[in-house]
């Protein structure tokens, strides 16, 4: 259902709400496109006139510095009009509900919406009542996905590694509360990555893990031993309900990695992390600046490929308004003419 | 109709060229404008070729003009203006321009010229990498059919061809180049 809300029906991408799903070739797509937006910040310019009079709306409905800021950077490297939304403060608190706001913000003429929320669903909800020429971005939706992250980890794993077919991939942490964690191992998937583990404690590990067509691990030096990759992932305090886990020091103990654990991995083994660090409990301070770690470039990659599917999905609307695809489009979804 | 062998094409194209590089007429005509022309001598040159085929072309017209002449590379698709109509092309090569734009002299290197909507972005780009002293053209075939007012400085071949006919530069596993034409006969 969510790949069908996706894309056109002649298989272009219209939304980007989740990873699971979608296409190798769409994959792909975004992160050669991104390949080439890397190279516009060597421009003096270092911008293109690519979305030249669209307006992108990032409402973010859960806070969020890093990842709103880097879907700000992208859409202005693109040309485009960015306005920023912290609804979490404005509307949402008078009793407005998600769709009218979306609906108000549509009749000011938005192209694209980038939504970030706590709840999972959201920007499905949206992209299902938006008017056919707008476009929905999912910057994080609750538990679900995260799937702007998930690319531009696939990217980071394809610049280091040069692709995924013999790479063994663990995803550290807490998987259960984690989109990130979700996006990354559909895209690994996906690309045909042939292992991928899921690492962590129990009480933090998804009762279905398995069924996500990963390894489970409850140890750390069982599940990072050998691997190419190591994707550390946020312990999300904020998240944390009941007592899944002892102090922030126990967790260290036996999950932080340091520099001995990251030892058992290969020795060329890149360490990833999709921020904001917690610098001694998930993760030692000595591998996030060490030689292995990609963190930082991780950001300066996560611009271009935000800038890839924001270009992906903005181009081509005449051909759309004009062609049977939007025809067809109009068919299945007969509400969307009577929308804003 | 048999098309000329693109190596053909580029022998004569390097030899227009050529010229360029060691412009005395260009530095004479300089100096009146402005002194410091004379302390610093003329411009540097570059070589900018369009992707795909013109990245072909520039590298052949590199071999015959000598090294040490600074080459880049330009994918157009962030520049082109039908983006809104078709969407981002597919297959999208990072730009290359490992040479300060600003001031020096730069000849832009496509292999087919035709409408010259081309042409037009590979400038806009080139500008947001600086501002060049100057700009030349240098296409391996001009097949007419122009939309905007662009003409170039070299050229290996003049057509005529009909609008619905489809002009390319080809390369085959060995690396030769070809030109192929395609669509209705006129």
């Amino acid at each position: 259902m969510s790949a069908n809300l996706q894309l056109y029906p002649d298989g272009r991408l219209r939304h980007l709400l989740t990873l699971d799903g979608l296409p190798a070739r769409i994959l792909t797509q975004i992160l050669d496109t991104a390949a080439g937006f890397l190279s516009v910040t060597e421009q003096e310019v270092k911008k293109v006139p690519l979305l030249r009079g669209k307006a992108i709306f990032n409402l973010f409905f859960e806070p969020s510095t890093r990842t709103r800021t880097t879907f700000e950077i992208a859409a202005k490297r693109l040309s485009a009009d960015v306005l920023n939304l912290n609804i979490a403060t404005s509307s949402q608190t008078k009793g407005e509900t998600l769709l009218d706001t979306v609906a108000n913000l549509a009749a000011m003429h938005a192209d694209m919406f980038v939504v970030r929320h706590s709840s999972s669903g959201a920007a499905h909800l949206i992209a299902r009542q938006v008017a056919p020429h707008i476009h929905v971005v999912n910057a994080g939706d609750g538990r679900h996905a995260h799937p702007t992250q998930g690319l531009l980890d696939m990217y980071t794993i394809r610049h280091y590694k040069g692709g995924f077919h013999n790479l063994r991939v663990a995803v550290v942490g807490d998987i259960l509360h984690s989109r990130v964690a979700r996006s990354q191992i559909n895209a690994l998937t996906t690309l045909g990555c042939p292992e991928v583990r899921a690492v962590g404690p129990k009480t933090l590990m998804p009762r279905d893990a398995e069924s996500l067509g990963v390894h489970v691990h409850t140890s750390l030096e069982s599940g990072i031993r050998d691997v190419d990759v190591v994707m550390m992932l946020r312990l999300q305090n904020e998240r944390m309900q009941g007592a899944l886990l002892p102090s922030p020091q126990e967790y260290y103990k036996y999950w932080g990695l340091t520099p001995e654990k990251l030892k058992l991995a290969k020795p060329d083994a890149i360490v990833m992390h999709p921020g904001p660090m917690n610098r001694g409990v998930e993760i030692d301070s000595n591998v996030a600046d060490g030689g292995q770690s990609v963190i930082l470039p991780q950001v300066t990659f996560g611009i271009a490929v935000r800038m890839a599917v924001m270009s992906i999905l903005a181009g081509g609307e005449m051909g759309v308004k004009s062609e049977k695809c939007y025809a067809a489009m109009m068919h299945r979804d007969p509400t969307a003419l009577h929308r804003p | 109709m048999p098309l000329p062998a693109p190596t053909e094409l580029i022998d004569r194209l390097a030899e227009q060229i050529r010229p360029w590089l060691t412009p005395e007429n260009e530095v004479s005509a300089q100096a009146k404008v402005s002194e410091a022309n004379v302390r610093s001598g003329p411009s540097p040159c570059a070589l900018v070729g369009i992707h795909t085929g013109g990245v072909w072309v520039m590298d052949e017209l590199a071999a015959r003009l000598g090294a040490g002449l600074p080459q880049g590379t330009l994918d157009i698709a962030f520049y082109r203006d039908d983006f809104s109509r078709i969407g981002l092309h597919p297959e999208v090569k990072p730009s290359r321009i490992p040479f300060e734009v600003e001031g020096r002299r730069i000849l832009i290197v496509d292999d087919v010229l035709y409408t010259g909507r081309t042409v037009r972005a590979a400038m806009n780009q080139l500008f947001d990498y600086g501002r060049p002293a100057a700009i030349r053209l240098a296409v391996l075939v001009d097949r007419g059919g122009r939309e905007l007012p662009i003409c170039p400085d070299y050229v290996g071949l003049r057509l005529e061809l009909g609008e619905g006919r489809h002009l390319s530069l080809e390369k085959d596993a060995s690396g030769a180049l070809r030109l192929a034409e395609k669509g209705p006969a006129a």
